[in-house]
């Protein structure tokens, strides 16, 4: 890793814009992923389901 | 058949010229582009005529696409566009009879006001003719186009400024052949015909996709 | 195509996208992980480009996975339209982030690698232009499904304008084309076999797997949260009725 070259910094600010953009992206659907399931929940326990009760997996 | 489709091309047209209709608006707003352009880039003739053609096709282009939304919101909002639905001709026919109607009272008026709007921009004299006459075919494909997105759109209580974000990139290739072939009337290696050619194939494809695009988004929409 | 059909069910692709999940995102970081290590410290700098080569391990998969996703948006629009297939606008809305953030990636990378090698952040080349315009399409169609509020309506708006976005894309790329070239020919997948070095071409191809396998993970995950944010939202729809009814009984 030390021996980058003269153009370290722009390799590395790719690599980073990469970790970011991408990290973004996972955070932004993991939590709405996580967000629909606790309403869905929430909603399942006022028994609102139509199908009796049977959670989705 | 023709008949309807000949009622609508007449009734959008009265729409569009009386008190109101906002067909001359397209123009005004080019003329206004324009003059906007040497505030920005100074008075410079020399650059002004060399970058002509692209300040006059980027003019029409943003006039054509900004009035566009209204293309089938009028008709959706007071109920006409559910007996256009309802009625005989194929809804393919009414939408080219709208779009029709639009270029007609759009395209064409900017198409014929470039070479006077021209003048503004120092444009030589022997690039009048092409940039008018890529004007000319090339404004067809932009009002299709645009028709697919006002048929997308048509629903939408504000529509604004998206029908410009959907449409703009699929402009690409019209904006490219209709510059380039003006460019190449004030010289260059390119000979004029190759990218006119190109422009006249587009306009006729978007005639149809376009077409067939907008009114299949319309039926989606009901 | 029975499985096809028992995958229509979202209750059922729910539970299969549940046991799937894991071995998708172990593989991806398996496989990143391996190709990362190979493109830093295996892989040989290049004669010409030097170090900033490995600038190319990101670039160009990301390049690849921005066309795939609209590829795949496109097939779900014809899901959507001649088939009304029930998960097909939810797969199309799901890829549009994740198609619209491989193409940003793209454009980054390929600015921060043509810093050090043309000398300039932005050429106007025919490759970057293109996948410039493919961003501007995804941003339309991701400005379209928010302006849309009933999902099902939205979802075939947006196919139609997916759709007509898949036809203009090769002539959108044809008239950048003819438009400027100035790029180096495309050298991975050229008839007459790769003519890239071995070395370089191994990480490129693991790393490309990788993010594909961490794309799709990310699709399905994000298809999950869709159904479940339709259910919720038929399911509020529902609780709110019943309460009305409910209280509309009471004051009888």
């Amino acid at each position: 890793m030390s021996a980058l070259g003269p153009h370290a910094g722009y390799i590395l600010a790719a690599y980073a814009s990469v970790v970011m953009i991408l990290g973004g992206l996972i955070l932004m659907i993991w939590r709405d992923h996580r967000a629909q399931r606790q309403a869905l929940d929430a909603l399942e326990q006022r028994g609102a389901g139509r199908r009796s009760g049977k959670a989705l997996s | 058949m023709s008949g309807a489709f000949l009622a609508i091309l007449k009734r959008d047209l009265a729409l569009a010229t009386r008190a109101g209709g906002g067909g001359e608006l397209a123009l005004v707003f080019f003329l206004t582009l324009v003059v906007l352009v040497p505030f920005a880039l100074g008075p410079d003739l020399n650059l002004l005529s060399r970058i002509g053609p692209a300040i006059l096709w980027l003019g029409a282009l943003l006039a054509t696409l900004i009035g566009l939304d209204r293309l089938f919101q009028g008709d959706e909002e007071d109920g006409s566009l559910d007996l256009i639905r309802a009625s005989a001709l194929p809804l393919e026919l009414a939408v080219l009879a709208k779009g029709l109607a639009h270029w007609l009272t759009t395209g064409l008026p900017l198409a014929l006001a470039a070479p006077l709007l021209g003048l503004l921009v120092a444009l030589p004299a022997e690039a009048m003719l092409p940039v008018a006459g890529t004007l000319l075919v090339g404004t067809p494909a932009l009002s299709f186009i645009g028709a697919t997105g006002a048929a997308l759109t048509a629903s939408l209580k504000r529509g604004g400024l998206i029908l410009p974000i959907l449409v703009a990139p699929l402009t690409v290739p019209v904006l490219i052949f209709g510059v380039s072939a003006s460019n190449s009337a004030l010289g260059g290696t390119v000979p004029f015909l190759t990218p006119f050619l190109i422009l006249c194939a587009l306009s006729l494809a978007t005639l149809v996709l376009g077409t067939i695009a907008a009114a299949a988004a319309l039926r989606q929409a009901e | 195509m029975a499985s096809l059909i028992e995958l229509a069910n979202p209750t059922r692709f729910m539970h299969l996208s549940s046991r799937l999940l894991p071995w998708l995102v172990g593989a991806a970081a398996l496989l990143l992980a391996v190709g990362l290590y190979l493109a830093f410290f295996v892989a040989p700098a290049d004669y010409q480009q030097g170090e900033t080569i490995r600038i190319m391990f990101v670039h160009v998969p990301a390049a690849w996975l921005a066309l795939m996703f609209y590829s795949m948006m496109a097939i779900s629009a014809l899901g959507t339209l001649v088939w009304r297939h029930p998960l097909a606008d939810v797969a199309q809305k799901a890829a549009a982030p994740i198609g619209a953030c491989f193409a940003l990636v793209c454009l980054i990378t390929g600015a921060l690698w043509g810093k050090p090698m043309w000398g300039t952040y932005w050429v106007w080349d025919a490759r970057l232009t293109s996948v410039l315009v493919l961003f501007l399409i995804y941003l339309g169609i991701m400005a379209l499904w928010r302006t849309l509020d009933d999902p099902s309506r939205a979802g075939r708006a947006v196919a139609i304008l997916t759709l007509v976005g898949f036809v203009n894309v090769p002539i959108i790329k044809f008239s950048v084309d003819w438009w400027n070239t100035l790029h180096q020919p495309a050298s991975v997948f050229r008839a007459g076999g790769p003519t890239i070095h071995p070395a370089m071409l191994w990480p490129l191809l693991i790393l490309a797997v990788g993010f594909t396998l961490l794309a799709l993970a990310l699709h399905l995950v994000a298809m999950r949260a869709e159904i479940m944010r339709r259910r919720v939202r038929t399911l509020t729809i529902f609780e709110a009725e019943r309460l009305d009814r409910l209280t509309a009984e009471a004051a009888i």
